[in-house]
């Protein structure tokens, strides 16, 4: 399209009217609050009335040992969270989409289907469904073990301290597992026919060209499925409050950094809450998926080879 | 004749995987749904097999309905996620339009901008949100949830419309300009009818993690007339630990709406991932 002169031309208003309801309401509702949250870290309730403090709660968080234990404790439940994502849901979602691209397979939107299901799940019913199967009290889990004869292998696993955050990790893995998978899927799919042939006939077939041909084409979906891992699994909050509380049982084991600012933030049992050091830790959250953010897109995409057909 | 056999054993292997992983992702669901119609005894003597005559039951749905207020917090969620897709669909259309149509100063600053939402979660904001909130005397409105779902919602459908919108002909804009068409009219006329199949696919995206949200009405609508029915099946299901049938069917009752939503919509949703808008 040619480019049209814009200097004679009235103001063209139009674009504002369109523009203006989202944009009013995303500043509104997020940018703001967003500001206002970084804002609010910034003091502190003395004797009723805010005061400036400068960084003073954020040298609290990390320096009190109380909040700094609890704050580091939440951080690295919340990375080995991360970790155990992108070892098992990632891989898992690229072979189940690897073969679900397969070519002549039938019943493939079946699969597809029913494989996305646990996805649109709330977090209350996936929570809950994994908190039954797994209890001691009705024994699924054990009679499952029994089966393949490991019934000595089972334990309550949510409720003990060293297992507890893992099986909540693969409960979340088994939820999300669909994401990566679509994405994938879609990322195979757009592989032109043309250079799939090409290796075919340069005898380049099933698992070697997978991992020749199709894995370096798909990367930067791969890349982009990371960085939003990582995003969702550092904003995750419910799995944790619903199957194990605002206590993050058993004894703050699975405590992660959601959890951890809504206690802070509203607080629980005998301790008040503090909307300022609320306002820290989200602030430190922020921080964090910031610089995740900013290191997928300086270190990692940069060097993603990207090819064009 | 070595070629086919081998594509044989590659066609069993691929299914064999499928079917594993299928029963992983319906097992959990079909197990609660299914032991939701038995009696206690049954749940627990015998937990995978399907109710029969003897252990069929509807006593956890009977708590439900005498004890829940479900039909209300259904209602509620329903109200929100309407509303708050409504709203998402027709001012990110606009932006999107504006973003992807008209060459202006600030263009791609503008896009950016709105931009900023897809990576930072709204989430963070809960802090200020609530001041806010209590400051407009929104707390325990449906009105601050779908406030708030809209500002969550528009950055990304922002982004996947203005790309849809900008495959839209610009001949076909054109000619309406010629025959005297407002921008309004183009937009309202022409191009969001060329758009839908992209409009859907983000009302799916826009809406699951709204019927799904915890945190929200837990912390800026937590009163028994705005619960939605996320909340309020979690509330339920803290009280009623002990009662199986209710919990079940309490999880039951939770779970259908949103999979016959996805049952009807999936394959717009599939079409929407596969479509290239997130590439």
């Amino acid at each position: 399209m040619a480019r049209r002169s814009s200097r004679k031309r009235p103001i063209r208003w139009h674009i504002g009217v369109f523009l203006a309801p989202a944009t009013v309401i995303y500043t509104a509702v997020m940018i703001l609050p967003l500001l206002g949250t970084l804002h609010l870290a910034l003091f502190r309730e003395v004797d009723r009335e805010q005061v400036f403090v400068g960084l003073d709660n954020f040298s609290t968080l990390l320096g009190d040992p109380r909040w700094s234990a609890s704050f580091w404790n939440a951080f690295r439940n919340n990375i080995w969270f991360f970790v155990i994502h992108m070892l098992v849901q990632n891989p898992v979602g690229i072979l189940l989409a690897a073969v679900l691209s397969s070519p002549r397979l039938r019943l493939r939107t079946f699969y597809r289907t029913a494989i996305f299901v646990p996805t649109i799940l709330s977090f209350v019913i996936v929570g809950f469904t994994w908190k039954l199967i797994l209890s001691p009290l009705w024994g699924i889990a054990p009679y499952f073990l029994d089966f393949v004869g490991l019934k000595s292998l089972f334990a309550p696993w949510l409720g003990k301290e060293q297992y507890a955050l893992t099986t909540l990790s693969l409960i979340s893995v088994w939820q999300f597992v669909g994401i990566p998978m679509m994405l994938i899927y879609a990322a195979l799919l757009s592989i032109p026919d043309g250079v799939l042939e090409a290796a075919e006939i340069d005898g380049i077939t099933g698992m070697s060209q997978f991992w020749r041909i199709k894995l370096p084409l798909i990367l930067p979906s791969i890349g982009i499925i990371s960085i939003l891992t990582f995003i969702g699994n550092f904003n995750a909050f419910d799995l944790v409050y619903t199957s194990q509380g605002a206590m993050a049982a058993p004894n703050f084991s699975t405590d992660i950094l959601g959890t951890f600012l809504y206690r802070t933030f509203f607080g629980f049992q005998l301790q008040l809450g503090d909307p300022h050091m609320g306002a820290a830790i989200a602030s430190m959250m922020f921080l964090i998926i910031l610089s995740g953010v900013c290191f997928y897109l300086v270190a990692v995409q940069r060097r993603l080879v990207r090819y064009q057909f | 004749m070595h070629k086919a056999r081998s594509s044989k054993i590659r066609t069993v292997a691929a299914h064999a995987i499928l079917i594993a992983y299928t029963a992983i992702a319906l097992f959990p669901v079909v197990l609660i749904v299914v032991n939701s119609f038995k009696t206690r005894q049954a749940i627990f003597r015998s937990p995978l097999s399907l109710p029969d005559s003897e252990t069929f039951s509807l006593i956890g749905y009977q708590t439900v309905f005498a004890q829940g207020n479900f039909a209300h917090y259904f209602q509620s969620s329903l109200i929100v996620t309407m509303a708050s897709l409504f709203l998402v669909l027709l001012f990110g259309a606009m932006a999107a339009f504006a973003l992807a149509e008209y060459r202006f100063r600030a263009n791609a600053l503008m896009g950016l901008y709105l931009a900023i939402g897809i990576m930072i979660p709204i989430r963070l904001g809960t802090v200020a949100i609530l001041e806010m909130m209590v400051a407009s005397r929104l707390v325990n409105t449906l009105a601050a949830l779908v406030l708030v779902y809209t500002a969550q919602g528009l950055p990304l459908a922002i982004f996947i419309l203005s790309e849809f919108m900008k495959q839209v002909s610009d001949d076909l804009k054109n000619a309406g300009r010629i025959d005297g068409f407002s921008e309004y009219t183009i937009f309202f006329r022409l191009v969001l009818p060329l758009v839908r199949p992209a409009m859907a696919t983000v009302a799916v995206f826009t809406m699951i993690p709204i019927w799904n949200d915890l945190w929200f009405p837990l912390i800026l609508a937590p009163a028994e007339a705005t619960k939605t029915i996320t909340l309020g099946a979690q509330v339920f299901i803290g009280q009623f630990v002990t009662n199986w049938n209710a919990v079940l069917s309490t999880l039951s009752l939770a779970v259908v709406p949103v999979l016959v939503l996805y049952l009807i919509f999936s394959r717009q949703l599939i079409r929407g991932i596969t479509s290239g808008a997130v590439k």
